[in-house]
């Protein structure tokens, strides 16, 4: 019989162990162990996902008969090389950023909200209803107007999420996900129908907006408005998370529900509420992109924001700062896949990369709680 | 390495961290033999039966079968031993049949065709004829009662040549006609010549149903012995154990006026039984009342119901001279109750978080703490501050989460909250579980002073000497009712065991 040393862990941990303690093949004096105590993933892995995203990715284009490392030099260098690549990044950056906003405010207190696509598209038609059956508002008060519109839309789409998981435990991944078609539908219907620009050529969007209409932007680049939009929601966001009752109890909910629930905290009611304001951010960046960018609603407005947002809310681990910093990048890689067409591949190579870092970086969150430990 | 003995556990040691389950336990049984390991919750009867099934390992200690030292690091392993368990909460699929589950385990169990299903089913219910467990083979899980998931789980491990069966609380989930016929299918395993173990606190069923008594107590192993030696009695006081602890008892105080009656309140439990049944009970001023009980006698919904997660049914609750809203924490904390929960870490504390947001938890909507919505920062930051320094919590700063302190202080801390709260009553549900001697000490020095100032602690533990020694009034608490009371002077372990044990109820006695 082998000796056998005692066995402590910290905190519950179970441990698969190689016994037999001569004759032991080296790799067998290692052992995992499971931390099921462990909440928070560690820090170094979205970078870590990110670098392993690259690899697998390299390998894949290295596949294809192109050498991965000039492809990603030339990503890099379109997306924050130029002045212009970096302008049309930070362009990219701002729906992100309001959209990652928006789910990572019903993340924290664990709502998947995976709907900010949809929220996003209610934002947009909300904004575009203004300039279609107000056009004569007076000057000052359309843009107010868009917004508050857009961010009304968009908080009742996500109410249309929140109500049937708060009042009959209805799981919110799938009618989020199911409501961003039907948004996305309704939006098809009024650029191919009622909205359509008779002077458009049967092309499937509203008429241009007007000056008014439009949010300005920053000298003859296509940086707009919204970028302030964004930073002005994070500062709050970190600022009401931090020093107000609110953002406590929020912080409290996402730590331990059952802990809320001892505090005398309603959690049923700051789901309505955070679903509202998560609604309301993505639709705010519906609001941004066509007064912004497009100048109008159109076929296929957005590239996916609301979905790449659920990815830039993980890689920023839910911080504010991270948001900023996640937003950015993969505004970059959208940008970065423009340019990579130039040289014969196609732009869907950053969608593969968007796809990797998020697979990598929910396995980095499970994995990360196994230890490996040597058996002295 | 006694030959005739089908399992033999010798010196078994089982720490979990710093808390000792099992210290140094021997244990043996024989074919042919219904052993029953008697103890309460917390005993560590569980424990020992896990190692014996794979599902812990021992940190030190031998294991025989039939003889031979064996090592079990799985339930696989321990199923090719022919050993099988039972767990009290069952191990089974929901949405398969009874005979999928059955032989879900089964390395050749991939879909083989119906003929292949049909000749295993015949097999199943061959084995559920023999042993007199009849269920529904081709019934999904779902939709069979409690009693049957039992029988397809018991059926299960003979179907897996189990010849050691251990059965974790077994009649904890049975109507009383359902526990008798599993003893009628325990008598005829037996008869075959299977060891078969059971874990449990039910005096009755022992004496009824075991042919051989071990009984634990905190871990260890106290006696073991022939059914024919002993009696209930005899059972009982050595299930909660003799010795009185250390009295340090508080000096007797006059009673004050009465702050909280409940009375005739109902609460429905899980299973549609009822887990409070016409409860009845009054706290006075200034007094510590120990509620004693076996575990899942109600207790977990009395701390429940009057700290508001739970809503009752009937009945009355008056605190304070007022009466009490049902089901609200914030009138609970309100109106001056204070709560020391079960598991602190899932949910009284919020493990991530820093010491101020986890001393925030109920004032943090009072003026003082925070203004027009806003958290009021540094005064907050001083307020814990203080607390830490008073209740002398060991941190490193004000900003750790709180799963980085010991047990101790992450107690120290929760204590520091709701005595800040100033409360007129202390719902504390086993407030020293899993601390260590000096931790256990502070927290009843804490007790003790809140008393002392005229608040008064509704203290309940299946801890039985932290009862005696620290109540001024216990009360045992048996399916959801006070079945016994008595004061300082009366306390006495036996007669507290056999209230435990429902063998006496104080109706009985008065009739």
């Amino acid at each position: 019989m082998s000796e056998q040393k005692p066995i402590l862990h910290k905190g519950g941990t179970i441990s698969v162990e190689a016994t037999q303690q001569a004759s032991r093949p080296r790799w067998r004096s290692y052992r995992i162990e499971i931390d099921s105590t462990k909440k928070d993933s560690s820090w170094w892995i979205p970078f870590v996902s990110m670098l392993l995203a690259l690899i697998v990715c390299g390998i894949f284009i290295a596949a294809n008969g192109m050498n991965p490392f000039p492809v990603y030099k030339k990503m890099f260098t379109g997306a924050f090389g130029t002045s212009y690549g970096l302008t049309e990044t930070l362009v990219k950056t701002i729906p992100l950023l309001l959209c990652g906003l928006g789910v990572t405010i019903a993340y924290r207190i664990s709502v998947w909200n995976i709907g900010a696509e949809g929220q996003f598209a209610a934002g947009a038609m909300a904004a575009t209803a203004v300039t279609v059956y107000f056009p004569n508002m007076p000057g000052l008060l359309i843009i107010p107007t868009m917004i508050v519109f857009s961010i009304v839309a968009g908080g009742i789409w996500g109410l249309l999420t929140a109500i049937p998981r708060t009042y009959f435990q209805v799981n919110e991944l799938v009618t989020s996900l199911m409501l961003n078609y039907v948004a996305l539908l309704a939006m098809d219907y009024f650029v191919f129908g009622p909205w359509k620009d008779p002077k458009g050529m049967n092309f499937p969007g509203t008429p241009m907006f007007t000056e008014a209409q439009s949010l300005p932007v920053l000298g003859d680049t296509r940086l707009h408005l919204g970028l302030l939009f964004g930073l002005v929601a994070i500062v709050l966001y970190g600022f009401f998370i931090k020093y107000t009752r609110w953002g406590y109890e929020l912080r409290l909910i996402g730590a331990n529900p059952e802990a809320a629930k001892n505090a005398g905290i309603r959690i049923s009611r700051h789901i309505l509420l955070v679903m509202l304001i998560s609604g309301g951010l993505a639709g705010l960046a519906g609001m941004a992109e066509v007064s912004g960018v497009t100048h109008r609603l159109m076929y296929g407005i957005s590239p996916g924001y609301g979905y790449t947002a659920i990815i830039v809310a993980w890689l920023a681990k839910l911080h504010p700062i991270g948001l900023v910093v996640s937003a950015f990048l993969f505004g970059g890689l959208i940008v970065g896949g423009y340019s990579v067409q130039t040289i014969g591949l196609p732009s869907s190579i950053s969608e593969m990369l968007q796809g990797a870092i998020l697979f990598f970086l929910i396995a980095g969150g499970t994995l990360s709680k196994f230890h490996l430990r040597r058996i002295r | 390495m006694h030959e005739t003995y089908s399992v033999e556990m010798r010196g078994i040691v089982k720490q979990f961290g710093t808390v000792i389950a099992n210290d140094h336990v021997d244990f043996h049984a024989k074919p042919g033999q219904i052993h029953a390991l008697l103890g309460e919750n917390g005993a560590g009867k569980s424990t020992m039966m896990c190692m014996l099934s794979g599902v812990y390992r021992p940190t030190s200690g031998e294991i025989f079968i039939h003889g031979k030292p064996v090592k079990i690091r799985s339930p696989k392993d321990a199923m090719k031993l022919g050993v099988g368990m039972v767990f009290q909460n069952f191990r089974l699929v929901q949405t398969l049949t009874a005979a999928e589950n059955i032989v879900l385990g089964e390395r050749s169990s991939f879909w083989r065709g119906p003929k292949w299903m049909n000749s295993k089913q015949q097999e199943i219910e061959a084995i559920a004829d023999r042993f007199g467990l009849a269920f529904p083979v081709n019934r999904p899980i779902w939709q069979l009662s409690v009693g049957e998931q039992q029988r397809v789980e018991i059926v299960k491990t003979l179907y897996r040549g189990a010849e050691l069966i251990i059965l974790d609380e077994p009649t904890s989930v049975l109507t009383p006609g359902e526990a008798e016929q599993l003893f009628t299918t325990l008598q005829r395993m037996k008869e075959e010549g299977k060891t078969v173990i059971l874990t449990t606190h039910k005096l009755k069923e022992v004496m009824s149903a075991a042919d051989h008594i071990s009984v634990m107590r905190k871990g260890k192993l106290i006696h073991s012995m022939e059914k024919t030696a002993t009696n209930e009695r005899e059972l009982a006081k050595l299930m909660v154990g003799k010795e009185i602890g250390e009295s340090r008892a508080f000096l007797p105080r006059p009673q004050g006026k009465v702050l909280l009656t409940v009375s005739r309140v109902d609460v429905q439990a899980d299973h549609g039984r009822k887990s409070l049944d016409q409860f009845s009970l009054h706290v006075h001023e200034g007094e510590i009342v120990g509620v004693a009980g076996v575990a899942g006698n109600g207790q977990k919904e009395l701390a429940e119901v009057l700290t508001g997660l739970r809503s009752w049914k009937q009945g009355r609750i008056h605190f304070a001279g007022k009466e009490l809203r049902n089901g609200s924490v914030r009138a609970a904390i309100e109106a001056g109750i204070a709560h020391v929960p079960e598991n602190r870490m899932k949910s009284g504390l919020a493990g991530s978080l820093g010491i101020v947001d986890n001393l925030l938890f109920k004032t943090y909507r009072k003026g003082e703490r925070s203004r027009l919505g806003f958290l009021r920062t540094s005064n907050n930051r001083s307020w814990s501050q203080g607390l830490v320094d008073q209740f002398d919590v060991k941190t490193a700063g004000l900003d750790t989460p709180v799963q980085q302190l010991s047990g101790g202080n992450q107690q120290k801390l929760l204590f520091a909250r709701e005595v800040d709260q100033e409360p007129l009553l202390m719902v504390a549900v086993h407030p020293t579980q899993g601390l260590d001697v000096g931790a256990t000490e502070g927290v009843h020095l804490l007790l003790g002073k809140m008393r002392d100032e005229g608040k008064s602690v509704l203290l309940i533990s299946e801890d039985l000497d932290e009862v005696i020694q620290l109540s001024d009034r216990i009360l045992v608490i048996f399916n959801g009712k006070i079945v016994g009371e008595m004061g300082r002077e009366d306390a006495d372990r036996e007669k507290i065991g056999m209230y435990m044990a429902g063998l006496q109820s104080a109706e009985e006695e008065a009739g």
